[in-house]
């Protein structure tokens, strides 16, 4: 409130405003009146400011058509048998493939899931069966933190601790790097759904004597299922396409790899290493290696979601039920 | 019955080491990056961050144009993302029907699933040719007399990295804002249309200011995604160590110069400055999602 | 009472039993809302069931039932809050002042600025007490001054909220008690000017203090308004009420004036509710 409105509310008010009273039988009509005066504008303005809601989410539209419509046709005439079979070309040489790139990534993310499922399972367990409140608080504000730690700087640490050390770039550096940027999301996914697991349940077990840690991984790990592999497949998802962190580690590889401490290639590192290159053929397989690593993405995505439907239908099985009976009111 | 008690006592000894490891290597991340740029830190202090100098050659390095590059092409790129996404979130939630509400937000959620590299290359391919020949050329001639759309265009740049760092921030926002905005109680909203509200009327006084605090949130959250994105804006941001106000001009961030320059950097005081970047990221981020947390 | 005809209205026949209407309601103040044959629909869930019954002007209008039996439903369709609720449908008029309120061209908006509402849970906006009481004057536009703080200030009287608040104008309404809050969104009601008032359980989040106020403020506002309350306090509707709506499960049980729905109740259903046997 400004200050004026502050100042008269001390007043008596009756004498303020006594010659500029306006009868009550009139106020009505002056409302009424300054109504139908701003009904048109009011109207309008509400009209245009949909239109450029609208206009906002039709952009949004937009980019996402954009790039899927690029990535699908400059993707689709690049993409065949040879590109998903074939090592690459040496430079000048047409055609060739991302075959070591595809089966690079595939790895990597083989070691991060032994990396990240393990820890990130563990701790959701944990701080959802057992921890008290603050230790979770910590440790779900560091989850938090960790997950807005840009991504390169997960490349840094794994580049100080394994590649150092090691003297060798290696698919093992890669692949931890990418574990650990899974776990924040698997621990918060695990802790959340095992939270909805419905008490019932949990006493059910209890109630014949059964020990708490074989309750957590008899009942209450199997129902929450779904929504665990959910968190795993939304971090992978996330991770698949991660470039920065593999940069100085993975490091990328024209060949196939030899162990698994040596460089690898991986299909992010390839495709920006395409895109950025001068030749027009790198540029096309660019696109192709994009094509294919948006379907792996995506297909980590849409099983994310089936898990979670599974898991929802589980969980609320019981609760339409109650749900009905309070939409009647 | 004692046996039971100790096969539980043991479980959970078991599983608490998970949570512990996750703070042991978040605190090893910080000890990591600290001792590693610990010559650089040695060496240039606190005027690291203000030095606008970096010279491989003669080992002279400081942080600002880096600096300046993340705070420029973070805070356009929020200046686009924000109406845009607020708009949508508006959008979504109060006025499109159920039904476009279910079909947007999932497409939504594959725009955020979208990888970083691709973003780049769309953006290498389609964006950059775009903003040389329509975009930036219109607002140099119609905007040209704010120093911000003067100098030459290459089309690479810090514009266009904004405008990549906005659409990859927008499924942030939207997401958020979204949750926050019908996270308000419904009562709210219908007492606001019970006063004859319109439907903007009852957005902007009654949605907007209970829900003010977590659409921030939101925002500050977009920002430090903003802050730590390295492959895109590597990719089109242009590279150069320069402080220039024009957006047109190619300009470098905190996380693209690491991305470039790390895995060639051979000398002991180049690596450690850079990863004392790496440190000034990961401070900022850390800064930043508090933040966010705390209004969330 | 002297021989007068019964004036309730019972369904499902939905026809006046008798053609004597009693004299309180014939020609004392004429019908201010009309409902004909509404049928409510949440999705597949038949709410509310062939409802008509006329609303007198000045009077309080009651609507009792057990919880389910769609008196909100029924209050909300006075002034379409139900259009905000996806995958609803209804059937039927309700006629405000003879012009019907779900005629395609009603402007919702100025319906809404003449019926005005309060809900059970009180709702401030995040804004200082004057800001909130002159919430719906700064919508509509109303530039002048000093006519707003007289509204403002016309508006906490007749709320008989002013003496405790007229010191504080400038202070948060979320500061205030759960009691004041509910008087102060009464006050942000009528500073438009409406001409009906809709309450939904207005006092089923407030102790007997906050209530007894509220309820000697509905009997001050009917002079000057059409009030319908909604509530599940049989009590509350005996004490404020001129007439009373029940309905049960969807359906219109009986209608008719307080004194006589709870002294002489026709249908059963109404007798065992009023004496507590369900609900």
């Amino acid at each position: 409130m400004s200050l004026p409105d502050r100042k008269r509310s001390k007043m008596d008010a009756h004498t303020i405003s006594k010659d500029l009273m306006v009868e009550d039988h009139s106020i009505n009509e002056l409302i009424g009146s300054a109504f139908q005066q701003t009904r048109q504008g009011r109207f309008i303005a509400d009209k245009i400011i949909v239109t450029c809601l609208s206009l906002c989410a039709m952009c949004v539209l937009f980019f996402l058509y954009s790039i899927l419509w690029h990535l699908l046709s400059q993707g689709i005439s690049s993409l065949n048998l040879e590109f998903l079979t074939h090592l690459p070309k040496p430079v000048g040489e047409d055609g060739g493939g991302m075959a070591n790139a595809i089966v690079g990534s595939l790895i990597l993310l083989g070691i991060a899931v032994l990396v990240g499922v393990p820890i990130g399972l563990g701790s959701g367990i944990y701080l959802s069966e057992y921890a008290n409140q603050r230790f979770a608080q910590i440790v779900r504000f560091v989850t938090d933190v960790m997950n807005g730690i840009p991504s390169i700087v997960y490349g840094i640490f794994a580049y100080t601790v394994f590649v150092v050390p090691l003297k060798s770039f290696s698919a093992f550096s890669g692949g931890i790097a990418l574990g650990i940027m899974m776990i924040p999301m698997i621990t918060r996914t695990t802790e959340s759904f095992i939270r909805m697991v419905p008490v019932h349940l949990r006493e059910a077990g209890l109630a014949l004597g059964t020990p708490k840690w074989r309750v957590i991984v008899d009942i209450v790990v199997p129902s929450s299922l779904g929504g665990i592999v959910t968190g795993i497949m939304v971090s992978l998802a996330r991770v698949a396409g991660e470039t920065a962190p593999l940069l100085f580690t993975a490091f990328g590889n024209r060949f196939w790899h030899s162990s698994l401490f040596q460089p690898i290639a991986a299909l992010p590192l390839q495709i920006f290493s395409y895109a950025i290159s001068p030749f027009d053929d790198w540029h096309r397989q660019a696109w192709a290696g994009a094509l294919v690593l948006i379907m792996i993405v995506f297909i980590m995505n849409f099983s994310a979601v089936y898990f979670v439907s599974r898991q929802n239908q589980f969980i609320t099985g019981k609760i339409t039920n109650k749900r009905m009976r309070g939409m009647k009111n | 019955m004692k046996r039971k008690d100790r096969s539980d006592i043991i479980f959970r000894r078991v599983l608490a080491v998970f949570p512990l490891l996750i703070l042991i290597l978040v605190g090893g991340i910080l000890f990591k990056l600290v001792t590693a740029s610990s010559l650089s830190i040695q060496k240039f202090g606190f005027t690291f961050l203000f030095t606008r100098t970096w010279d491989p050659v003669f080992e002279n390095f400081g942080a600002l144009p880096f600096i300046y590059g993340t705070l420029l092409s973070s805070f356009v790129a929020l200046l686009i993302a924000i109406p845009i996404g607020l708009g949508t979130a508006i959008f979504l939630a109060e006025y499109a029907p159920y039904g476009v509400q279910r079909v947007f937000s999932s497409l939504i959620d594959l725009l955020a699933a979208i990888p970083s590299v691709i973003y780049g290359l769309w953006g290498i391919f389609v964006l950059v040719p775009i903003m040389r020949t329509n975009v930036q050329p219109f607002l140099g001639k119609y905007l040209g007399f704010l120093p911000f759309f003067q100098g030459p265009n290459y089309g690479v740049g810090v514009l266009s990295a904004s405008v990549i760092l906005a659409i990859m921030i927008v499924p942030f926002i939207i997401s958020v804002s979204r949750e926050v905005i019908l996270a308000v109680p419904q009562v709210y909203k219908e007492a606001a249309y019970a006063m004859g509200s319109t439907r903007w009327e009852a957005i902007q006084t009654i949605i907007l200011s209970y829900g003010k605090p977590g659409i921030v949130g939101g925002i500050i959250l977009a920002l430090g995604r903003a802050i730590g994105e390295t492959m895109a804006v590597t990719m089109i941001i242009g590279n150069n160590v320069k402080i220039s106000a024009s957006l047109f001009s190619p300009g470098y961030t905190l996380a693209s110069v690491i991305a470039n320059e790390f895995a060639e950097a051979s000398d002991k005081l180049y690596l450690s400055s850079l990863i004392e970047i790496g440190l000034v990221l990961l401070f900022v981020s850390i800064v930043v999602n508090s933040l966010a947390r705390l209004l969330i | 009472m002297n021989g007068q005809k019964e004036t309730s209205i019972k369904l499902p026949k939905t026809k006046i039993t008798s053609g004597k209407l009693d004299a309180l309601m014939l020609t004392e103040t004429p019908t201010k809302i009309t409902v004909k044959k509404i049928n409510f629909y949440y999705g597949k869930q038949h709410v509310l069931k062939d409802i008509s019954i006329n609303i007198r002007g000045q009077k309080v209008t009651a609507l009792i039932g057990p919880s389910g039996c769609g008196k909100s439903t029924l209050l909300r369709t006075f002034n379409r809050m139900n259009d905000l609720i996806p995958h609803v449908r209804m059937e039927g008029e309700v006629l405000i002042d003879d012009r019907n309120i779900y005629h395609k061209e009603t402007d919702v908006v100025e319906l809404r600025r003449k019926v005005g509402m309060v809900f059970q849970k009180s709702t401030p906006f995040p804004k200082s007490i004057y800001d909130n009481v002159a919430y719906g004057l700064k919508i509509i536009g109303v530039k002048d001054k000093n006519l707003v703080n007289q509204i403002v200030e016309k508006s906490l009287h007749r709320a008989a909220l002013w003496d405790e608040v007229k010191d504080n104008l400038g202070k948060s309404a979320m500061a205030l008690s759960g009691g004041q809050q509910q008087r102060l969104c009464i006050a942000r009601a009528l500073a438009v000017g409406p001409e009906v008032l809709l309450m939904d359980e207005p006092c089923s989040a407030l102790d007997p203090g906050a209530t007894a106020k509220v309820e000697e403020l509905i009997f001050e506002l009917k002079n000057d308004y059409t009030i319908a309350i909604v509530t599940h306090n049989m009590q509350q509707a005996a004490r404020v009420s001129d007439f009373t709506v029940f309905l049960y499960l969807g359906e219109l049980v009986e209608f008719g004036s307080t004194d006589k729905m709870f002294t002489v109740p026709k249908d059963k259903r109404t007798e065992e509710y009023l004496t507590g046997k369900f609900g």
